[in-house]
């Protein structure tokens, strides 16, 4: 398979995985294979690339000019690469505990749910792939539409009401932000191609700098950056894999993909440091981060406890981005695939405990890790790799932004990370503790007895729990292939 | 402003008077007579646009013999005949609209007909 | 002979065909003979087009050469006109089983294809001659088709909405009539070619300015640029639904056509924007206009009435396009032009489908159509979408123009009203979608629409993604058309 096919087929499997499912969805046994079968081509294309990247190349795929000068097209680079390999490959598992769970909770519409979900993998390689900005943007706003529907699910009142939330925030930002920023980078620099050492070196400076930058960090609003988070809490109204995959990986990585992009290859994180115009990122991505994490301690609801936790960890990166040394922006790309695994876990965790035993909130979990063995291990491997201990994967990631801000003399931002580390633990190390430590307490005249979820779920829980492990491990060959976007060498 | 602009004046007044018809009358009939007034104001306005002081119509007479004929520019004149054609249909249609209104409605002022649809929606 | 004569063709044949539907009875033949029409009248712009995109084809009426005879003009910018009114006539005439649809007694079906290719005659018109006087004359013709087309509508406000809009229209219509005898009066020509090389001799005659003034203020009316607009939601709303797609789609964009011909081609750049400063009048208009209309909008109870509200924000980014005056901003308003005319065409056929199975265009009674008309609910969706402006469709190409546009000008602020409007589009459009799909039906039971009413609606709603990929034929020749106009004055 040569690598234009790859990119074609990586974007196309998904497409012709939601026409089939739409196909056989009078049989939902069929329609599941057909999900699964779309999700697994779907990642052995993307792996196809992989040694094609790795060994330096970037294989490009165009499709055509929708204006003079700007085209769709494709061309994968090692973040894009990084981002297509984690989303694709949770896909699979996601795809798994998907049937569990839609099943074991009796959902509506489940041709739907599939249908869209498969819509929003391949806008999200689309955006992982893009060789420009305007393609970027298309694949942007087609992932928030196929989202929303998965967002207002249920369609009650309350899926609704967060409905609205979710599409005013994420087309009222990207439409006044980040669309603003790409026609006003396309007037001055006259192309949005992504270029190593970015395109905007000489052609704009100090304020002007730091206005576009500021229009495409708030501009993009999946990266969920304070005042514009509010959609990511109200997203959790979505059934659990759609929390999981989408709201804890491939939206929000989108999101902070687009920073990480835009700081690499618009900016050119050396003009970017040299304008200096990226400190006042660095406060509001702190802000973000620091209260966040609050927020996430008074949340007893878990889901929403996971999401202030996505928000905060989604900071770590465009601090990361907004720091700009090469050490912070490999850090911080490597924490997009360390999040995901670690916070999908936790989600995956979330929907078993769901499914399994009815429970919504932190305080009725007294004692459930020993119904539920396998679930809250998980949820503990999960929690230590977000907290960023060794021997999870998180802690590579981690090391590399302290690094990163060191290097660039900003002691109190390498702090800061270590604090908000101290906070993580303070929200997730808690549920644990209750699982595992404190009495369940006897059960009322209506509490049912129950065990762990249904296996679907448990399994890919049990996976990506153990991912984060082998994260730990392998961060060598991704550190290798996420250095030549700063410019160093392979 | 001399008075051999009179025309200029006349029309103006006209077009004013016209329009003014139109907006202050409630009578849908009187509407159109305003409305008629309107355009003659502009018909008034190319027809003496045209006129060559001491020019004769523009008919080149058998025993000119070369000589000049001051005549009077025909084209003006000559647009009108297609304009009083636009107006005569415009009117017609109005007016028949208003026949069709008067049906529905059973009257032809605008202050009634607000009414009746205003109680419609209730 | 049919090659040369082309656009002399275009404008004759539906005008002696009008006149003999009258004496044809028969249902299907008129509709037949219509259709007919309209297609040729489509094949003639195509062809057209194809040539004049590139070199402006000249052709003189009848043999006499002008400034004596009329001359016809096709060049980017009528042909993407002629383009535009034949090609939304060919869709919207096969809508659906005309009597039924349109409540029009049986026997009067060949009357109103009749007014409509008048209509349609007299808009093509507008955007082919090159007499001052001729465009009144096709102005006057066109207008006077739709007002009876309006009043074929079913309610009886149909008629007091053709009637304002008549006398609306006449006042607009003889504005412009006073505007081109000044002009006619200022060059002693009516031909615009030649008046274009004679106005700036007297550009700095007052007369010239109140010229200017009354030919935009008489276009801007039938225009229906803010606040001009008042004729505007009502006619929209009462006229047969196919009529309104038709005139939505058309209508104003001729009219769009003569203020952008009058301030380009005749009075020229550097007088109305360099010296006059039009812009610090069409500017806040424009601005106005796309709030306004589009907080109006919001609030309307009725699929029609919102449309037409819709409407005067979306003429709004129009006017704001060519006050900007520069490539990427004409382009914008030209284009804008283009891609409205078939996501509003579009959405009006929806709502006509949707009258013509539920009896009523308010928003309230269709809860759950996504249930009952799950293909027309999905083509409000993304005719919605076109609107918004999503990338894809072809509302999202015009955005792009403006903004660069905007910006090129050093208007950020502006730039930054465009997004920020086009923003208020996606609350009318969605809280309709949210109606459609997240209420239950009263009576589930399937009412999609019939075949020859989807086929023509789902064709327009599929060109709004089309001409969001794929914009040679509509952003192309925009900006042709910006480049001729920009280049002329």
């Amino acid at each position: 398979m040569t690598p234009e096919m790859a990119i074609k087929l990586s974007l196309a499997l998904p497409l012709f995985g939601a026409a089939g499912v739409i196909a056989t969805g009078k049989w939902p046994n069929v329609r599941e294979a057909v999900t699964m079968i779309a999700a697994f081509l779907t990642f052995g294309t993307v792996c196809t690339l992989y040694p094609v990247v790795a060994a330096g190349g970037r294989p490009e795929l165009y499709i055509g000019e929708v204006l003079p000068g700007l085209a769709i097209a494709f061309k994968v680079e090692p973040l894009g690469m990084l981002f297509a390999l984690v989303a694709s490959g949770l896909w699979i598992l996601t795809s798994i505990y998907a049937v569990g769970y839609m099943r074991g909770h009796h959902e509506k519409n489940q041709t739907r749910f599939f249908t869209c979900f498969a819509l929003a993998i391949s806008a999200a390689l689309g955006i992982a792939f893009s060789a420009n900005l305007f393609a970027l943007f298309i694949f942007y706003e087609i992932l928030t539409f196929s989202t929303f529907p998965l967002v207002t699910h249920h369609g009650d009142a309350k899926a609704i009401r967060s409905g609205r939330i979710y599409l005013g925030v994420l087309v009222g930002t990207s439409v006044a932000g980040l669309l603003f920023a790409i026609i006003w980078t396309y007037a001055i620099a006259g192309t949005l191609d992504f270029t190593p050492g970015g395109i905007l070196a000489g052609k704009a400076s100090g304020n002007g700098v730091a206005l576009l930058l500021a229009l495409f960090a708030f501009g993009t609003g999946k990266a969920a950056l304070m005042p514009f988070h509010k959609w990511l809490p109200n997203a959790m109204v979505a059934p659990t894999p759609v929390s999981a995959l989408l709201h804890a990986v491939a939206v929000v990585k989108a999101g902070v993909f687009t920073i990480m992009k835009v700081v690499v290859y618009i900016f050119g994180i050396e003009y970017l440091t040299d304008q200096g115009a990226s400190q006042w990122l660095m406060w509001v991505a702190t802000y973000t981060l620091v209260v966040s994490s609050v927020i996430a301690l008074t949340k007893d609801n878990l889901k929403a406890r996971l999401a202030y936790s996505t928000i905060s960890q989604l900071a770590y990166i465009v601090l990361a981005a907004a720091i700009a040394t090469p050490a912070a922006v490999v850090g911080g790309s490597m924490h997009i695939a360390m999040h995901a695994m670690g916070k999908i876990t936790l989600f995956f965790c979330a929907g078993s405990i769901m499914v399994g035993a009815h429970k919504t909130n932190v305080s009725q979990l007294d004692g459930i890790g020993h119904r539920m063995p396998f679930t809250m291990g998980a949820f503990t491997l999960g929690s230590l790799s977000i907290i960023g201990l060794p021997p999870m994967g998180g802690a590579w990631s981690k090391w590399h932004m302290v690094l990163g801000a060191a290097d660039a003399d900003q002691m109190f931002f390498a702090g800061v990370y270590m604090l908000s580390s101290l906070l993580s633990i303070a929200y997730l190390m808690p549920i644990v503790g209750r699982a595992f430590f404190i009495a369940e307490k006897l059960p009322e005249a209506d509490d049912h007895d129950h065990g762990e979820a249904p296996l679907l779920c448990v399994i890919p829980s049990v996976l990506t729990g153990l991912g984060t492990i082998v994260l730990f491990f392998i961060a060598e060959p991704l550190y290798q292939l996420l250095l030549p976007i700063v410019g160093v060498a392979q | 402003m001399s008075l051999d602009q009179w025309h200029h004046i006349g029309s103006i007044a006209l077009l004013c008077t016209g329009l003014y018809i139109v907006i202050s009358r409630d009578n849908l009939v009187k509407k159109m007579m305003g409305l008629n007034i309107f355009q003659v104001a502009v018909i008034f306005f190319y027809v003496t646009m045209g006129k060559v002081t001491g020019g004769t119509a523009p008919i080149i007479p058998a025993d000119a013999h070369g000589h000049e004929v001051l005549y009077s520019n025909p084209i003006p004149h000559v647009l009108m005949l297609t304009a009083i054609v636009v107006g005569v249909a415009t009117t017609a249609l109005g007016l028949s609209l208003i026949v069709r209104i008067q049906e529905a409605y059973g009257t032809a002022e605008e202050d009634e007909i607000v009414r009746l649809d205003l109680e419609e929606i209730g | 002979m049919i090659q040369s004569n082309m656009p002399a063709l275009i404008i004759v044949t539906p005008m002696l065909v009008a006149p003999i539907l009258v004496f044809v009875r028969h249902r299907i033949v008129a509709r037949v003979l219509a259709i007919a029409t309209a297609w040729w009248c489509f094949y003639l712009a195509v062809s057209m087009a194809g040539v004049a995109q590139d070199t402006p084809i000249a052709y003189d009426m009848g043999g006499w050469e002008a400034p004596l005879g009329i001359a016809y003009t096709v060049d980017a910018f009528s042909s993407l006109l002629l383009l535009i009114v034949s090609g939304i006539a060919s869709v919207v005439l096969p809508f659906g089983p005309g009597s039924a649809l349109l409540a029009i007694p049986e026997g009067k079906n060949n009357l109103f294809y009749a007014s409509f290719l008048m209509c349609m005659a007299g808009l093509m018109g507008i955007a082919i001659t090159g007499d001052l006087f001729n465009v009144f004359v096709f102005l006057e013709i066109s207008s006077l088709a739709s007002y009876t087309l309006i009043a074929m509508g079913k309610s009886r406000r149909a008629l007091m909405a053709a009637f304002s809009y008549l006398v609306m229209g006449t006042i607009g219509g003889t504005f412009t009539l006073l505007g081109i005898g000044m002009v006619y009066q200022l060059t002693g020509t009516l031909n615009m070619a030649d008046i274009a090389q004679r106005l700036p001799d007297v550009i700095d005659s007052p007369a010239t300015r109140v010229a200017l003034a009354l030919i935009v203020v008489g276009g801007s009316i039938k225009l229906a640029v803010f606040p001009l607009h008042q004729w505007l939601p009502n006619a929209y709303t009462y006229a047969p639904s196919a009529v309104s797609a038709f005139l939505a789609a058309t209508g104003t964009k001729v009219s769009y056509y003569v203020i952008v011909r009058g301030i380009f081609t005749l009075f020229g750049v550097s007088f109305v924007f360099g010296t006059l400063h039009l812009e610090r009048l069409l500017v806040p208009l424009a601005l106005l206009a796309m709030f306004v209309g589009s907080t109006a909008a919001i609030f309307q109870t009725d699929l029609k009435r919102l449309l037409a509200y819709s409407s005067i924000a979306q003429i709004g980014y129009m006017v704001l396009g060519l006050a900007m005056a520069n490539q990427a901003g004409l382009t914008g308003g030209i284009v804008h032009l283009a891609n409205h005319a078939v996501i509003k065409g579009g959405l009006f056929l929806v709502v006509a489908c949707i009258t013509y199975r539920m009896h009523t265009s308010k928003i309230d009674e269709l809860g759950g159509l996504a249930q009952r008309m799950p293909l027309t609910a999905a083509a409000w969706l993304v005719g919605g979408l076109g609107m918004i402006g999503v990338p894809t469709t072809a509302g999202f190409i015009s955005k792009w123009y403006l903004v660069m546009g905007a910006i090129d000008r050093g208007w950020y602020g502006i730039a930054f009203a465009i997004l920020l409007s086009s923003l208020l589009a996606v609350v009318y459009v969605w809280r309709v979608v949210e109606v459609f799909y997240f209420r239950e039906a009263s009576d589930k039971s399937n009412l999609e629409a019939p075949a020859d009413m989807l086929v023509p609606t789902w064709f327009l709603i599929a060109m709004t993604i089309v001409f969001g990929l794929y914009t040679p034929w509509s952003a192309g020749l925009a900006s042709k058309a910006a480049a001729l106009l920009l280049a002329a004055s």
